[in-house]
């Protein structure tokens, strides 16, 4: 039973990092038809910045964290008025621009730090663990999780509520027709593009915390989950990728465990391809 | 003098040549009709208007060139467009696809409920599930909503039921009391009933300009720019989208 309790508590945890990569992705994509292979490089500077900060810089855990979701958040606006923004027109080379970026910045902290994985400070509060049905699960996994439905909530929110939620719903369905109604839909491009690399570069500040040390190819490695996640839950919907980010997080931790290491991460992808078959738009019925 | 003046517009898709130089005056009052057989290039010639698909030529907006400006800021010199297949969001409610639409610090929400009162009671209905008569109001009346200059409806009674036609084309009437109306359409009896000017189109250029009410009374013309004799409009009208 401890056992179950601790992996569930894992797999929820890791689901909650795939959260926070994979809203954002799939907001960009739904929104925009955008496939940002960089993604996974934001949350690997959210990742330095808090480690920076919370080391050189010599700030609080807390601290560290939002500084790095801030300096992830400017670099993802800066992608997209940088180099997404000038490509609309040709989305092959847009990819392709991702793509580069999604390279060069891991590259990049590879050659300023090094390729090692560097030691993530804990603070004494989030190092512990508490008991739970018998289980000893570290406090890490809860403080992901309350992160990622902090985020799920607030971005329901946005959609539900704002004007410019409003404007990405309906973006998400025809984003020509949003222009036609005299709306400028470049602002809501940025807005979501600064929204998904605030979500990103937390995970990336709270991946220190949860694996206990930061490495340049992170962000990289847990794209290719948050990509699945984004396709199982349906392009461009928020709920969608919670539900498939808590699917997926579990189904790896328990194939991990029960069968051979590594067959979680293989259990994903064919849980991907059974789900495609059954219903090819995703969990949502959405194919934005 | 005209609203709205387009000389020599040209649209490139794909390598394919779709307008070879549309030349267009929409009056400043009443209803001016776009017409012309299915693939004219009324529906494109609307769309570059917008500037949706890239185009050349000149496109003048009350004596302003407006050719090289995005979709949004055409719209907000003063256009509502009611496009083709509706524009209609499926997923929000009518309400929100009105709010969308909002432009004018006090929209005209009064006259859109006088005019269609359905939609204050279908408010918080999803707009995909509405009747495409339903959906076709939210699409007109989002071009009402703002004190536009120009409305451009490309065929607004597309695919509806003969009594919903009459009670959009009593709307667009209405309508066009104090906004005018560029509407593109192959129901030529409401063509007959509501158009002051016309412009044909064949083959993406201008064929004819002129009063509509004249040209569907001569029998050779309407058949020979229309494809139809102007007494019988429904019968022989070709199907399909005209895009």
């Amino acid at each position: 039973m401890s056992t179950v309790v601790l992996l569930a508590c894992t797999g929820l945890g890791l689901g909650a990092l795939y959260f926070l990569v994979a809203s954002g992705l799939s907001l960009i994509f739904g929104l925009m038809d955008v496939l940002n292979f960089a993604h996974g490089a934001l949350l690997s500077v959210g990742a330095y910045a808090a480690w920076w900060a919370a080391t050189d810089g010599g700030t609080g855990f807390w601290l560290a964290v939002v500084f790095g979701t801030v300096v992830g958040t400017a670099a993802s606006v800066l992608l997209e008025l940088a180099l997404i923004r000038p490509l609309y027109v040709r989305p092959r080379d847009q990819i392709l621009a991702t793509v580069g970026v999604g390279l060069a910045l891991p590259a990049l902290l590879m050659g300023v730090w090094g390729s090692d994985a560097r030691p993530f400070p804990q603070p004494a509060a989030l190092s512990g663990t508490v008991g739970l049905l018998g289980a000893t699960v570290p406090v890490n996994r809860f403080v992901l999780m309350a992160a990622a439905l902090a985020v799920l909530v607030a971005l329901r929110l946005f959609l539900a509520r704002t004007r410019y939620g409003l404007i990405v719903r309906a973006g998400v369905e025809d984003r020509a027709m949003v222009t036609a109604l005299g709306i400028d839909v470049r602002r809501a491009f940025t807005l979501v593009f600064a929204i998904g690399g605030a979500a990103a570069s937390l995970g990336g500040a709270l991946a220190g915390l949860y694996f206990g040390s930061v490495n340049p190819s992170q962000g990289t490695g847990l794209l290719i989950f948050a990509f699945v996640v984004v396709v199982m839950g349906g392009m461009g919907s928020v709920t969608g990728a919670a539900v498939a980010s808590v699917g997926v997080g579990l189904v790896q931790q328990f194939a991990n465990y029960y069968t051979a290491a590594g067959l979680g991460d293989l259990s994903v992808v064919v849980l991907l391809a059974v789900l495609l078959l059954v219903k090819p738009r995703g969990l949502t019925g959405r194919l934005a | 003098m005209s609203l709205l003046t387009v000389r020599d517009l040209r649209v490139v898709i794909d390598g394919l040549h779709i307008l070879h130089g549309v030349e267009l005056d929409v009056a400043a009052t009443g209803v001016t009709a776009l017409l012309g057989r299915n693939g004219a290039g009324k529906t494109t010639t609307v769309r570059a208007v917008m500037g949706l698909v890239p185009r050349t030529g000149t496109v003048t907006f009350d004596g302003a060139d407006i050719t090289g400006l995005p979709t949004h800021q055409v719209v907000r010199r003063g256009i509502g467009y009611a496009p083709e297949d509706r524009g209609v969001f499926a997923q929000l409610s009518v309400a929100e696809n009105l709010r969308l639409a909002e432009r004018d610090p006090d929209p005209a929400y009064d006259l859109v409920f006088e005019l269609f009162p359905e939609l204050k009671q279908r408010h918080r209905q999803a707009a995909g599930t509405l009747s495409g008569g339903q959906q076709q109001m939210v699409a007109i009346a989002r071009t009402l909503l703002n004190g536009n200059r120009l409305v451009i409806a490309d065929e607004p009674t597309k695919g509806l039921a003969p009594k919903i036609v009459t009670e959009v084309a009593d709307v667009l009437a209405r309508a066009a009391e104090s906004v005018p109306v560029l509407l593109v359409e192959q129901n030529l009896a409401l063509v007959r009933r509501i158009a002051g000017r016309c412009a044909v189109l064949a083959d993406g250029r201008t064929a004819h300009q002129g009063d509509a009410r004249a040209l569907l009374a001569d029998e050779d013309a309407a058949r020979r720019l229309l494809g139809v004799g102007s007494h019988q409009p429904e019968t022989t009208a070709p199907e399909g989208s005209s895009r």
